[in-house]
């Protein structure tokens, strides 16, 4: 037979036979090129989609120059330039070259109304880059752009001129200080006392539920009043405290001119970071870019999602998908094991394989409203009645919750388990069982110890293919538990600690509701690529995981010693 | 063609009560007959060759001992085979006691995918034994029986599936004794062996031969002969002729085992 490949050149020369053409035709090179012009095709898709995603996700976080704008009629802007483009006025002659114009993002929100403007490039009259420009990052109102005049505390002046600067630094130091022992006070002692509270409630209508003898529920009444004052009376110290460390946040404030020479007054307890981008070197900007990139991923987010991190959503993806592991490795499992080993291969067992690879294809808000009807009120409504009595009308368990969330998507992503795991168990020899049972082993004894080892690669690769959909399934979420913003975490120092009744935030959703539901879309835009990074880094590093754990079953019994 | 009717009553090995005794066994896969009345007597701590033409039926018969063919669908079996005096084929019978009696190996050599040791080791734990140091004993017990020991013993712990093909043989043989049978059969151990690692196993059988009952099948007449006490000639499903080796191989009785053993056909 010829070889579809050419012959490299410098081998001896082979008499072509008499029938040369015809068979050239029919050696399927074109094919081959075809096949692989398709390959390389998808894979630069795929490259690209990726380069495009990093370099916009990772972009967002690069501190640019500050550039203040003079402008011809006397407007003045300042601001960090994002895009410049061509573009056609209304009354532009056809023959004449387009002009530019360029984006700036001025930021000071409440001041200028959108963080982004367009200007034309013909109407600038001046451009500098202003050592002394600032740059804030503040806890509402998103950035801040303009200069430093002076800072005060009360009415008394701190500093002024060029020493306002280093003392500012000093004063966002110590504030950003004060907002976390503020923090403290409110997740710890106030948390605590604010659950104690929830529980007495829960306590009291229990008291109601039970219908206990007069003497024995004045007792507990006595008790559980006593209780409260105690709780009242803490709560209102704490939020003495807390009351006192906010006023002391508010006391410094920072005298601000904005590039058009407006004086505002900032609090500098609002304040997360102050920079002069124009003085920073390149490395200065890449220490702040990594630690930007670092905050992205711990920190909360704040302003309705559009600024700050995604940390809640991370955590809250994370969990869910590998509580969905959790629950989909026994299931698919075991069902492949019946399917594949137990059950007499027949017209029935065909037809279940068969509605089985079809539920893969059922789409998954299907399977959204099967679990909000079947897992949050069926099962949940139930456990609620009989666990959670007191708190009725409030649903515990029978609301969306992460717990409901993980076994939905469980449910979705069985189908795909099972497939792999069948095709682990048949790729097992028949001589490798026979072997077993000839030791007088049992079925059970033979499945157990030799074939379900065997087959674990198998198993691990629907597993991935599980995870790799369900870290990207986002509508049948919504509706059996996903949030828009739920900061407190699924775990926490409360009894259980792991609370899988709560909602959670989850990065697909939050892709969604940053880039779509957000009121300054421009704003965010950044913000879409930048979660959407993390979302694919994410779904690669779980995978990569779950390979490398294939990958290490699969080298531990091959023949590696040869 | 027509074969001669086969001996009724199994030739009696001198000298000893035989382990296993098979009496008019007829079995057939479904409606397809694969063995038609066969009874013979294999003798205690001897070798036992089954030699025959492809599809004749002397696997079907190997495996009627451990009852590897209830794994089968559509197996009907008629007859008896005796086990120590009591029958084996019944459903009342402890299959997988029974296995544990009388071990196997097979054509193929079929080594779990697990470690050297964990190979070894299964038959035990699967029959209850956990204690460490016994496993451990176990193991060079069986794998120095096997003739295996003295390679392996630095790399117990790696895969069995490492091991070159007559290594994997033999390990396979030191899993099988690994639970003290009193029968091992053997299923064409060597027909995927190179003529040095056939060496090894052959010899390796003749020193099983003291502790063990041997039954094996095989393909290769030179092997029946070098090995075994006694020769079964199976041709069609019927057992042509069964006697003392060198008997057979020297001056057979039925013309048919001759034409095979001689080559004549197939």
């Amino acid at each position: 037979m010829n070889s579809p490949i050419a012959p490299p050149p410098t081998a001896a020369p082979v008499r072509a036979p008499a029938d040369a053409p015809a068979r050239r035709r029919g050696n399927g090179r074109a094919l081959i090129w075809l096949c692989g012009g398709a390959l390389a095709f998808n894979l630069l898709l795929v490259l690209a989609q990726l380069a495009l995603i990093a370099w916009n996700g990772l972009g967002y976080f690069w501190q640019r120059d500050l550039v203040s704008f003079e402008l011809g009629d006397g407007r003045r802007l300042l601001g960090e330039v994002h895009a410049r483009e061509h573009f056609r006025p209304a009354d532009h002659p056809a023959a004449e070259e387009l002009p530019w114009r360029i984006q700036v993002k001025v930021a000071n929100r409440e001041h200028t109304g959108a963080d982004f403007v367009w200007i034309e490039e013909r109407e600038i009259v001046r451009r500098a880059e202003p050592a002394d420009a600032l740059h804030f990052e503040r806890s509402e109102w998103g950035n801040f752009h303009g200069f430093l005049r002076e800072l005060h505390r009360g009415e008394q002046l701190l500093a002024s001129g060029d020493a306002a600067w280093p003392a500012l630094l000093e004063q966002i130091a110590s504030a950003e200080r004060q907002r976390e022992a503020l923090l403290d006070v409110e997740k710890g002692p106030l948390g605590d006392v604010q659950y104690a509270l929830d529980a007495l409630r829960l306590d009291r209508r229990r008291l109601e539920l039970d219908a206990p003898a007069a003497d024995e529920r004045a007792r507990r009444t006595a008790e559980l009043d006593a209780r409260e004052k105690q709780l009242d009376q803490e709560f209102a110290g704490l939020s003495e405290r807390i009351a006192g460390l906010r006023a002391e946040l508010e006391s410094v404030r920072a005298t601000c001119e904005l590039a058009d020479g407006t004086r505002v007054e900032l609090p500098v307890g609002g304040l997360l970071t102050a920079l002069r981008p124009n003085e920073m070197s390149t490395f200065d900007k890449l220490l702040c870019w990594g630690g930007r990139i670092f905050g992205f991923l711990v920190d909360q987010p704040r302003e309705a999602n559009t600024e700050g991190g995604i940390f809640p959503a991370l955590f809250g993806t994370v969990l869910m998908v590998f509580l969905m592991s959790v629950a989909v490795v026994p299931l698919g499992v075991l069902a492949a094991l019946y399917l594949r080993e137990y059950s007499r291969q027949g017209p029935l067992v065909r037809c279940v394989r068969i509605a089985v690879n079809n539920l893969a294809g059922v789409p998954s808000i299907v399977f959204g409203i099967f679990g909000l009807g079947f897992f949050v009120y069926g099962i949940g409504g139930t456990i609620d009645e009989l666990f959670f009595p007191e708190a009725l009308p409030r649903a515990t368990f029978g609301t969306g919750g992460i717990l409901w969330a993980a076994l939905t998507l469980a449910l979705l992503t069985v189908p795909v388990v099972i497939v792999a795991t069948e095709e682990g168990l048949a790729a097992v020899p028949r001589a490798v069982r026979e072997g077993s049972l000839a030791l007088g082993a049992t079925k059970f004894e033979t499945i157990w110890r030799v074939v379900l080892p065997a087959a674990a690669p198998g198993m691990l690769t629907g597993v991935i293919l599980a995870i790799a959909r369900a870290s990207g399934e986002v509508a049948p979420l919504m509706i059996v538990g996903m949030v828009k913003l739920a900061p407190a975490l699924p775990i926490d120092h409360h009894f259980p600690f792991v609370h899988f009744d709560q909602k959670f935030m989850h990065l697909g959703f939050h892709l969604f509701d940053v880039g779509f539901q957000s009121p300054d879309v421009e704003a965010t835009k950044p913000l879409v690529f930048a979660t959407a990074l993390v979302l694919l880094v994410l779904v690669v590093a779980m995978n990569v995981v779950a390979i490398t754990l294939r990958n290490r079953l699969k080298s531990r019994y091959a023949g590696s010693a040869l | 063609m027509t074969p001669p009717p086969p001996p009724s009553a199994p030739p009696a090995p001198a000298g000893a009560e035989p382990i296993l005794a098979v009496e008019q066994l007829e079995l057939s896969y479904g409606s397809a007959p694969a063995l038609h009345g066969i009874s013979l007597a294999i003798p205690r701590r001897q070798i036992t060759a089954f030699i025959g033409p492809s599809g004749c039926g002397k696997s079907t018969l190997l495996r009627c001992f451990n009852r590897m063919n209830d794994l089968v669908d559509g197996v009907r079996i008629k007859g008896d085979v005796r086990f120590e005096g009591s029958s084996i084929l019944g459903p009342e019978v402890e299959v997988n006691e029974l296995r544990k009696r009388i071990g196997m190996v097979f054509q193929k050599s079929n080594p779990f995918p697990k470690s050297i040791y964990e190979n070894v080791a299964y038959g035990p734990r699967v029959h209850g034994v956990k204690r460490t140091a016994e496993l451990d004993d176990i193991v060079e017990k069986s794998l120095r029986g096997a003739a295996l020991w003295d390679e392996v013993k630095d790399r117990l712990h790696e895969s069995a599936l490492g091991m070159s093909g007559g290594q994997q043989q033999r390990l396979c043989i030191a899993r099988a004794i690994a639970i003290e049978p009193e029968v091992i059969l053997l299923d064409e151990p060597c027909s995927a062996l190179d003529p040095v690692a056939t060496a090894k196993v052959e010899d390796l059988m003749l020193e099983l031969k003291k502790r063990f009952t041997l039954v094996i099948v095989t393909h290769n007449m030179q092997q029946a002969s070098r090995v075994s006490d006694w020769t079964a000639f199976l041709y069609m499903g019927r057992l042509i002729e069964f006697g003392r080796t060198e008997e057979l191989f020297v001056k057979p009785r039925e013309k048919q085992t001759e034409d095979y053993i001689t080559g004549r056909f197939g």
